[in-house]
C-alpha cells in the first residue's frame, strides 16, 4: 500500500513586498509588477506532504496547480524539494476564476488523477486571503476536511485514518479523520525544506508545453528555444504535463469567469500619502510597535 | 489592541494604582508601632503590584513582561492576606476591608486576562515579525555580486573540463552536467540554495547557537538546537559531500564552488562552517583510502553523516610528530585498536573519524604515525569533556578517550603524518581561509550597516572621514581576501583533478607539467592566504566593533560574536607564525615573485595603470628587501624577518589580484585603490624597519 498525496499549490504575486506599482488604476493587483512566488502556506502544505513521503516508503507526492504557462514554476519548485510530479491546469477558459470556479477546476482535475489518499494545500493564498478553495474542493469531492492543520501526526494506512494537530483560537486540537481527506495547512506549520542540490540539477530544465513553445520572434526577449531540445525526448520527466478544460472533462460554463458568481461590488483604492516620515531603529521594540500600528490601521492583517 | 501610549492607560494599572492610594489612606490610621511592621509591609506589597505592572509594560519581550506580571500577581496575593490581617487585628472595619478586597480581586482578574491577551497578541505579532524578518533576509549568494564574479573566472573552463572528463557522467546520472555551461549553471543554482539556507536559517540561528552551545552527557555530544536545525537543512538540501564523485552520491563539484559555499556559510555563522568544512575529511579518505573504504564511508558522508579529524593531543598541538595515541594490530581479530587521548578535536563526536596514531612501537617522530578510520558505530571512543571556548561556540571542541577502539588503517603505514595529514591540513587551511573571508565580509557588513544608521553630531557617522576610512579598508581587505581565496582554490582544483585523473590513467607530459605547476602554486598560496586572510578577519572584526563604539562592546550586536569567532582563525590549522614558516621558502625560491611577474604581464585598462605602477614599485622594493635579508645567510636573522617578507609580498599579490578583478569589473576598482594604497605604505614600513635594522640588534629581542 502506498500513500498517494496531491498538493494543491498556487503561484501568487508577492503581496508581502508591495511597491508603489502594486495596484493597477482599476484597483486590481498588478501581477506584472510583483514577483510571482509559491504561495507561502502552500509551501507549508508541501512540507507536510514530503514528511509523509519520508515516513511512508512508496508514498508519492503530486502537485496540482492552476495558472498561466509560467506557473509550471510551482511544479518545478515541488520537484526540487522531492515531489514526484505535477500537473499544470492551464487554459484561457480557466482565467478569471473566483474560488468556486477554481475549486471546480481543481476538483475535476483531482477526479482525473483519480487515485489519491490525501489532498493537501495551504490554508489560503496571499493574493485573495479567502481560505475557501480547500474546503470547497473537499465539498465538491464529497470528502472530509481538516482545516488549519499544523502537523500531520500519524497516518494509519491499514485503518485508513489520519491524525492531525490543528490550530484553533488560543491553542491546538488533535483530530482524526478518514482517508481520503482534504487538509489545509496553517502558516504556523513547519516551514518548507530547502531545495535539494541534486534534484535541482536533475529538474532544472523541466518545462511545461507553453514554456517550451518558441516565443514569436517579436518577443522582447527573443526566441526562447529550450537550450537542449533533445533532452525532452530522452528524459520524459522533464516534460511538465499541462491540462486544459477538455483534458479534465470540465464543463466550460463552470470554469473561469463564466463559472464565477462572485461579483466585485466596489474596489476601494487606498493610497497612503505619507506626510511625515518615521525613523525606526532595528530594535525589536520599534518593529513590534510599527507592526501593532500597521495592524491597528489595517495596513496589514 | 491596546493603545501604545504608556502604562498609564492600562486599565489594570489604573485599578492597581487606586488600590495603592487606598492602602496608603487606610494605613495612615494604623497604630504607630505598626509603622515599620504591617504598615510598611502592606504599602510595599501594594506598590509592588502597580510598579511591576508598569515595569513589565516597558519590557519588550513577552517572557520579560510575564516575569513582572508574575511578581505583581504574587504581591496581589500578599495584599489579600494583609487585608484579612488588618481586619482581624481591627485596624479596618468590615466595609473598608470588603472595598479593598474587591478592588484587589478586580486587579487580579484584569491582570490575568491582560497577560493572556498579551500571550496571544504577542504570538501573532511574533509570527508577523518572523515572516517579515525572513522576507528581508537576504540570499547570501545573490546579494553579493562578487561571488558570481569569482565563480566565472576564465580558469573555470579548464577546471570543469578536468573535473568532468568529457562529461561522461551525463548518461549515467540524471543530475550530471551536459557541458561546461550546464555545469556552471548547476553550480550557481546550488550556491543559490546555500545562499538561501545561510540567509534564512544559519544566520538567524547564529546568535542562539552562540549562547546555547553544545552539551556533553554520557560521553556523547548534543548540538545546540540551532546547530541541529542547520545540519538538518543542509542535509535535506543534499549539500554534504559536494566535492565527492557521483559514484559515491556526491555532487562532483570542483573546490571553487565548494569553498564558495564555505565562504557563504562562514558569513552566516563561522562556527557552523567548522561542521560544514569537515566534509574535507571525505576528500582525504577519497585520496588515500582504498576502494572498499570509499564505498563504505563516502556515501555515508554524502548522506549527511559528519566527520572529524583527530590529530592533536594534550602534548601534541603544533608539533604533531609527538602524537602518542597508540595503535596496536591484533592478529587474532585482524584489526587495529586505538588507545589514548585526543584533545581539541572539532566535532569530536562525529560519525566517522580520521585518527592520527602511533602504529610503530618505539618510534618517537612523525615516521611512526599512521592514519586510521574510526567508525562510531563500532564504539570505543567517548567524549570526556567539551571545551568552553571564546568563540565558534556552536562547534563542539572535544577531548576524546580511545579505549580499545576498533579502527582500520587508511592508506599505508607510517605515511600518516608525513603524507596524509599534510594533505588534509592543506585542505583544512583553505577551509579556514574561507572562514576568514566569510567573517571579514560579515564584519564589514555589520560595520557598514551601523555606520549608515548611527547618527551623531547631526549626521550618519559614515560621513566622518575617520569612520569611512575604516569601512573602505574593511571592504578592501574583505575583497582582497576573497580574491586570494579563489585564486588559491583554483590552483588546488587543477592539481587535485589531475591527481585524480592520474589514478585512472597516465598523465601526458603536458598534464604532468601542469600538475606540478599548480601544485607548487597551491603550496605557496595556501599558507600565505591562510596567514593573511585570517589576520584581516581579525582586523575587520576589531574595526567593526570600533565603528559600533560602546554598543559594539555590548552583547546586543553581532560584531562582538564575529570578533570572538575570528580570533581562532589565525591560530588553528597552524598559527600565522607557522604559515610564515611554510611560506618563506617560496619567498626565497621565488615562487611568489614569478607569479607576480605573470600578473604584471597581463594587459590592464588604461585607467588602472596608476595602480599598476604602484604595484610594480612595491614589487621592486620587495625584491630588494629579500636580497637584503637573505644575503646575510644568517638563518636566525632570516627567520626574524620572515613574516615581514611574507607580508610584503602578500601585499603585492593581493594588490595584483584586486587589480585583475577591477580589470574585469569596475566595482572592484575602489577596493583595488584602497588596498594598494594601504599595501604600499605597509611595504614601505617593512622596508624601513628592515633596512634600519642591524643583525646586532637581534640581541635586544632575544629572551635568554
Amino acid at each position: 500500500m502506498s500513500l498517494k498525496i496531491i498538493v494543491l499549490a498556487k503561484q501568487v504575486p508577492d503581496t508581502r513586498n508591495v511597491g508603489k506599482d502594486a495596484m493597477k488604476e482599476d484597483g486590481t493587483v498588478n501581477r506584472a509588477a510583483l514577483p510571482a512566488i509559491f504561495n507561502p502556506e502552500d509551501l507549508n502544505a508541501l512540507e507536510q506532504a514530503l514528511r509523509l513521503k519520508d515516513a511512508c516508503p512508496g508514498a508519492t507526492v503530486t502537485l496540482l496547480t492552476m495558472g498561466p504557462g509560467r506557473a509550471a514554476e510551482i511544479i518545478r519548485e515541488g520537484l526540487y524539494r522531492g515531489a514526484d510530479g505535477g500537473y499544470l491546469l492551464t487554459d484561457r477558459a480557466f482565467a478569471g476564476a473566483d474560488t468556486l470556479a477554481t475549486s471546480y477546476a481543481l476538483a475535476t482535475a483531482i477526479k482525473k488523477i483519480k487515485d489519491y489518499d490525501i489532498i493537501i494545500g495551504g490554508r489560503q493564498a496571499i493574493d485573495g486571503d479567502t481560505a475557501q478553495v480547500g474546503p470547497q474542493v473537499a465539498e465538491k469531492l464529497g470528502l472530509t476536511q481538516i482545516t488549519y492543520a499544523e502537523e500531520i501526526l500519524n497516518v494509519d494506512e491499514a485503518a485508513r485514518r489520519i491524525t492531525v494537530k490543528r490550530h484553533i483560537d488560543g491553542g491546538v486540537e488533535t483530530v482524526e479523520g478518514p482517508l481520503p481527506i482534504v487538509i489545509t495547512v496553517n502558516g504556523s506549520a513547519a516551514p518548507c525544506r530547502p531545495r535539494n542540490a541534486r534534484l535541482v540539477q536533475k529538474y532544472k530544465r523541466a518545462l511545461g508545453a507553453q514554456e517550451k513553445a518558441p516565443a514569436p520572434a517579436c518577443h522582447p526577449e527573443g526566441v526562447n528555444q529550450p537550450a537542449y531540445p533533445e533532452l525532452y525526448e530522452t528524459r520524459p520527466y522533464l516534460n511538465i504535463p499541462e491540462w486544459s478544460v477538455a483534458d479534465v472533462n470540465g464543463d466550460l460554463a463552470q470554469c473561469g469567469l463564466s463559472g464565477s458568481p462572485t461579483k466585485v461590488k466596489s474596489i476601494q483604492n487606498i493610497v497612503f500619502q505619507a506626510k511625515e516620515s518615521k525613523t525606526l531603529t532595528s530594535s525589536d521594540r520599534d518593529i513590534e510597535d510599527m507592526i501593532v500600528e500597521l495592524l491597528s490601521n489595517h495596513t496589514i492583517g | 489592541m491596546e493603545e501604545n501610549k504608556g502604562f498609564e492607560n492600562l486599565n489594570v494599572w489604573q485599578k492597581a494604582h487606586s488600590f495603592v492610594l487606598n492602602v496608603y489612606k487606610y494605613t495612615k490610621a494604623y497604630p504607630k508601632d505598626e509603622l515599620f511592621g504591617l504598615t510598611s509591609q502592606y504599602r510595599r506589597a501594594a506598590v509592588s503590584i502597580a510598579a511591576n505592572i508598569a515595569e513589565g509594560y516597558g519590557k519588550k519581550g513577552i517572557n520579560d513582561k510575564l516575569r513582572f506580571y508574575n511578581i505583581a500577581e504574587g504581591s496581589i496575593n500578599e495584599c489579600r492576606y494583609y487585608v484579612i490581617l488588618s481586619k482581624d487585628l481591627g485596624y479596618v472595619n468590615a466595609i473598608e476591608s470588603l472595598t479593598l478586597y474587591s478592588e484587589l480581586i478586580v486587579v487580579q482578574k484584569l491582570l490575568s486576562s491582560y497577560s493572556k491577551s498579551l500571550v496571544r497578541n504577542t504570538t501573532t505579532n511574533y509570527h508577523l515579525l518572523t515572516t517579515k524578518k525572513l522576507k528581508t533576509m537576504a540570499n547570501f549568494y545573490l546579494d553579493n555580486p562578487s561571488m558570481k564574479h569569482h565563480l566565472h573566472h576564465p580558469l573555470m573552463k579548464r577546471i570543469v573540463e578536468l573535473k568532468e572528463r568529457g562529461f561522461a557522467d551525463k548518461d549515467k546520472y540524471d543530475y550530471a552536467p551536459l557541458d561546461f555551461e550546464d555545469a556552471m549553471d548547476s553550480y550557481e543554482k546550488v550556491l543559490e540554495i546555500v545562499g538561501e539556507i545561510c540567509g534564512d536559517i544559519i544566520a538567524p540561528n547564529a546568535e542562539s547557537v552562540d549562547h546555547e552551545g553544545p552539551t556533553v552527557a554520557n560521553g556523547r555530544v548534543t548540538y545546540a538546537k540551532g546547530t541541529q536545525e542547520n545540519l538538518d537543512a543542509v542535509r535535506k538540501a543534499g549539500l554534504m559531500g559536494i566535492a565527492m564523485p557521483r559514484r559515491y552520491n556526491g555532487l562532483n563539484f570542483p573546490i571553487v564552488p565548494y569553498i564558495m559555499a564555505a565562504d557563504l556559510v562562514s558569513r552566516a555563522d563561522a562556527g557552523f562552517e567548522n561542521l560544514w568544512g569537515l566534509q574535507d575529511c571525505a576528500e582525504t579518505l577519497y585520496e588515500f583510502g582504498n576502494e572498499d573504504q570509499h564505498q563504505r564511508y563516502i556515501p555515508r558522508v554524502c548522506g549527511g553523516e559528519t566527520m572529524s579529524m583527530d590529530l592533536t593531543e594534550p602534548d601534541a598541538g603544533s608539533d604533531l610528530q609527538s602524537v602518542m595515541l597508540k595503535a596496536t594490530y591484533s592478529e587474532q581479530d585482524g584489526c587495529w585498536y586505538l588507545n589514548g587521548v585526543k584533545r581539541f578535536i572539532t566535532n569530536g563526536d562525529a560519525d566517522i573519524h580520521l585518527v592520527l596514531a602511533r602504529s610503530e612501537e618505539g618510534t618517537k617522530d612523525g615516521r611512526g604515525l599512521s592514519m586510521f578510520i574510526y567508525d562510531k558505530r563500532n564504539g570505543g571512543v567517548n567524549v570526556r569533556r567539551i571545551e568552553n571556548k571564546m568563540g565558534i561556540k556552536g562547534s563542539p571542541t572535544c577531548e576524546l578517550v580511545f579505549k580499545n577502539a576498533k579502527a582500520e588503517l587508511c592508506g599505508d603505514r607510517k605515511l600518516g603524518l608525513i603524507k596524509y595529514v599534510m594533505a588534509l591540513m592543506n585542505g583544512a587551511r583553505l577551509g579556514i581561509m574561507a572562514q576568514a573571508v566569510g567573517l571579514s565580509e560579515a564584519a564589514y557588513r555589520e560595520g557598514y550597516a551601523y555606520a549608515t544608521e548611527r547618527k551623531q553630531f547631526g549626521k550618519a557617522i559614515i560621513e566622518f572621514p575617520a569612520v569611512y576610512e575604516m569601512i573602505a579598508l574593511m571592504r578592501a581587505k574583505a575583497d582582497a581576501s576573497r580574491s586570494m581565496l579563489y585564486e588559491t582554490a583554483r590552483f588546488v582544483d587543477i592539481y587535485k583533478a589531475l591527481d585524480d585523473i592520474s589514478r585512472e590513467r597516465k598523465l601526458t607530459p603536458e598534464e604532468r607539467q601542469e600538475q606540478k605547476r599548480y601544485s607548487k602554486l597551491a603550496d605557496a598560496f595556501t599558507p600565505m592566504g591562510k596567514g593573511m586572510t585570517t589576520e584581516y578577519a581579525n582586523q575587520n572584526a576589531y574595526d567593526a566593533i570600533q565603528i559600533h563604539g560602546g554598543s559594539g562592546f555590548m552583547k546586543d550586536y553581532a560584531c562582538e560574536r564575529i570578533y570572538r569567532d575570528a580570533r581562532i582563525t589565525n591560530i588553528y590549522e597552524g598559527t600565522t607564525q607557522l604559515q610564515v614558516v611554510a611560506a618563506i621558502r617560496h619567498v626565497t625560491t621565488g615562487t611568489y615573485l614569478n607569479r607576480i611577474k605573470e600578473y604584471e604581464a597581463i594587459e590592464y585598462k588604461p585607467e588602472l595603470q596608476n595602480i599598476k605602477s604602484k604595484l610594480v614599485a612595491m614589487t621592486g622594493k620587495y625584491e630588494k628587501l629579500v636580497a637584503m635579508v637573505t644575503e646575510t645567510k644568517d638563518n636566525e636573522y632570516i627567520d626574524f624577518h620572515a613574516r615581514r617578507m611574507v607580508e610584503a609580498v602578500a601585499h603585492c599579490v593581493f594588490g595584483y589580484l584586486l587589480l585583475q578583478d577591477a580589470n574585469e569589473d569596475e566595482s572592484f576598482r575602489r577596493s583595488a585603490e584602497v588596498y594598494v594604497n594601504y599595501g604600499e605604505a605597509e611595504v614601505d614600513k617593512i622596508c624601513s624597519f628592515v633596512s634600519n635594522f642591524t643583525q646586532e640588534e637581534l640581541a635586544a629581542y632575544k629572551q635568554a
